[in-house]
């Protein structure tokens, strides 16, 4: 498939290994920030390409895992309500909040339906005026200009049965966050290419000059990865601790800047609170106060909402890098994504449920077996 | 259709006359219209002799040896879909799995559970779908039955459908018959079927079409019984969970490890096209006419050469391997040169995020 192939071609593969080895004089700590590239990594394998060199972190970007479970819990308790229709991107559907999921709401018989835009929402909303349709609007920087433009368009279009439960995320200060525990053991960050492609890298710089780690933006298919950790690997040895762009085919110095300012339009920094990691400050995106009118938290009154995480889940652990999946006690045994204890094993991009399905922990049974 | 169908004389009540464009519950009724709806939308495009009896079972000679039977119920939305319909689904579906077996199929029953409201339009295209699909498999459809239910109680239509077939003794193909050393075949292109439901489903338009794999897969099955007989040892057809799954299933029975490579499975280009975009993996997604083929690796080019004498098995090939190790585990080495575990999944796929 054109513009896929090109970057899964394993010649190349085995020559950017080979650099990373040859390169390597220690064993460097990376972290790819972005559950896509955990995905991609551990589904191709690249993580045990690369052997003693590179030892890979599975950092926090993945929206469905960092979700905190409030939000979950409000979403359940909206999308059981008669009026409502809730919409979601799939992945969502399973993640368990205190008492159930929204696939379980939906066999209950909440209508609960997967879009793959939130501006389908809006059409849903359009031809049912009967009927309240709330978005589940999830993610980081990548899903933001498009969650925005829905709410923007709700309002250019005057559609009053439609609104956002808005839980979004910024990657740069859980970076932040991450360098600034004690225990954290990462030395350099591939840092998210989609997120980068809207956003830009100059948020980066900062964060890479203050705590001397090297930065480098970095696409998601096979060569690009080994390319980004080729690149931090090498700037770690010589070291240098820079922002680099890997992923120049889909980003730019200053990210796309309509997209930028749409969601500066309808959204604004606010406190958030990121499942397993706990609250970071201005980690996350709101709505302003000239769109709360499309804000479902304050359309649904829902009281308070008591919020059960299971004791025995170390997602935070896993989130941090602190732990490999498969360290976690109940992996594999009383969490499996059939049963899930905490979102990283719902969600593909989640470090768990690709180290379960992709069975790193059913292989090293049968090496050590 | 069986059944008796009585014409009940002197009914006080005009029915109604004008052109009925739509199913109605009356269709149901056992009365005048369920006649009609069998003698104006079935029966003249099923019309057999076992049929055309219409009492109320249908009498078969089956010969000396064991038969195969098999049931399945269709309940796939939307109706009709590039490259098919529920109907050609629902008579494929059940020939393929006594196929599986080894066996010759038939005859086939057919139940219909038809939503009140449904055109009669896309009725007779399903019907006249389903009496193509038998045909050209070579069984009949023998028996049947219809309901008609409230708006609202089902989904337009729904078939079940049961296959019978005729089995060989000297040909006996089983999952647990995978042995180690042998080959993994399939007869054709992947995931082509889900992706062409999720493409209607959803709306999403590629540069081109996605069409339905949905086939009756005997034919690929004689050839092999033709040249290779008992050598066989495994076929399975990987419809729901796609190949992952119906693999995982093998290596399980068998109590065998399976190895895939990643580059040998042949995905279209369109099909991996939706799948990246999906965030879906094809291993996971439907076939309905591709069969997975295991034989011992000496005669798995000449089992390549029969399929490929078959204009539906043209795109037979080898993807992966029984081995040794790790008995009921199926892994891949990936494009890259990695390997992974391909494991079942706990549900459906779910399209991700971003």
């Amino acid at each position: 498939m054109k513009y896929l192939e090109e970057y899964r071609d394993p010649e190349i593969a085995r020559a950017l290994v080979g650099r990373i080895q040859r390169m390597a004089t220690r064993r460097w700590a990376l972290m790819e920030v972005c559950g896509g590239q955990t995905h991609t990594l551990v589904k191709q394998g690249l993580d045990e390409l690369l052997g003693d060199a590179v030892e890979m972190i599975h950092g926090p970007g993945c929206p469905v895992c960092v979700t905190p479970l409030e939000q979950i819990d409000k979403a359940l308790a909206i999308a059981s309500r008669p009026e409502v229709i809730f919409t979601s991107f799939g992945d969502m559907l399973r993640v368990p909040g205190s008492e159930c999921d929204l696939l379980a709401v939906r066999a209950r018989g909440g209508n609960v339906r997967i879009v793959y835009s939130p501006l389908d929402a809006l059409e849903l909303a359009i031809a049912h005026p009967d009927r309240e349709v709330v978005f589940f609007a999830v993610g980081f920087e990548t899903t933001a200009p498009a969650n925005a433009m829905a709410v923007w368009r709700a309002r250019q279009l005057g559609v009053t049965n439609f609104s956002v439960l808005v839980s979004h995320v910024t990657v740069p200060p859980a970076m932040t966050a991450l360098l600034s525990d004690p225990e954290c053991r990462v030395q350099g960050f591939l840092a998210a290419g989609h997120v980068c492609a809207v956003m830009g890298w100059e948020e980066y710089l900062p964060i890479a000059a203050t705590y001397r780690v090297p930065i480098v933006v970095t696409g998601f298919e096979p060569l690009d990865l080994l390319e980004g950790i080729a690149m931090a690997v090498a700037q770690l040895e010589e070291g240098r601790a820079e922002v680099e762009n890997q992923y120049v085919r889909s980003v730019r110095r200053e990210g796309t800047l309509p997209a930028r300012e749409l969601v500066d339009e309808v959204f604004e920094l606010v406190d958030r609170k990121w499942r397993g990691i706990g609250e970071i400050p201005l980690s996350g995106l709101g709505l302003r106060p000239a769109f709360a009118a499309y804000d479902a938290e304050r359309r649904f009154s829902l009281g308070h909402l008591q919020v059960n995480e299971p004791s025995e889940c170390r997602a935070g652990a896993v989130l941090k890098g602190q732990i490999k999946p498969h360290q976690c006690g109940a992996f594999g045994t009383r969490c499996t994504p059939m049963s899930p204890l905490g979102a990283p094993m719902v969600s593909s991009e989640g470090a768990c449920a690709a180290y379960f399905n992709y069975g790193r922990h059913r292989q090293a049974a049968t090496v050590e077996g | 259709m069986t059944g008796t169908i009585s014409l009940p004389q002197g009914l006080s009540c005009p029915l109604p006359h004008a052109a009925i464009e739509r199913v109605q519950l009356g269709h149901g009724s056992g009365g005048k219209l369920s006649a009609e709806l069998l003698g104006d939308h079935f029966l003249p495009h099923f019309s057999n002799p076992v049929l055309d009896q219409l009492g109320d079972a249908a009498v078969l000679a089956l010969g000396a040896g064991e038969v195969a039977i098999s049931t399945d119920s269709f309940v796939v939305t939307p109706l009709e879909f590039p490259g098919g319909n529920i109907g050609a689904l629902a008579v494929h579906g059940s020939l393929n799995d006594v196929a599986m077996m080894g066996a010759v199929p038939r005859y086939l029953t057919a139940g219909f559970i038809i939503e009140e409201g449904l055109p009669f339009a896309v009725l007779d295209r399903i019907v006249v779908a389903m009496a193509a699909a038998a045909a050209e498999a070579g069984v009949t459809i023998v028996t049947g039955d219809t309901k008609v239910v409230e708006r609202g109680k089902a989904d337009g239509l729904y078939i079940n459908t049961t296959a019978i077939g005729t089995l060989e003794r000297s040909f006996r193909p089983a999952p647990h018959r995978a042995t180690v050393g042998d080959a993994i075949l399939v007869t054709g292109p992947l995931a082509s079927h889900g992706m062409a439901i999720m493409a209607v489903r959803e709306g999403l338009a590629f540069e081109a079409e996605i069409e339905s794999d949905s086939a009756c897969v005997s034919p690929l099955v004689e050839r092999l019984r033709a040249a290779l007989g008992e050598r066989v040892h495994v076929l399975r057809d990987p419809t729901r969970g796609g190949v992952a799954s119906a693999l995982n299933e093998i290596a399980e029975t068998a109590g065998v490890g399976i190895e895939l490579d990643e580059q040998a499975l042949p995905i279209p280009g369109p099909v991996a096209a939706a799948c990246e975009m999906l965030g879906l993996d094809p291993l996971y997604v439907a076939n309905e006419g591709v069969v997975i083929v295991i034989v011992p690796e000496g005669v798995a080019d000449q089992a390549i050469a029969a399929l490929r004498a078959h204009p539906l098995g043209v795109g037979a090939t080898r993807i992966g391997r029984i081995c040794g190790a790790h008995p009921g585990m199926v892994t891949m080495r990936t494009g890259i040169g990695g390997t992974r575990v391909v494991n079942m999944l706990p549900g459906d796929q779910l399209p991700r995020i971003c």
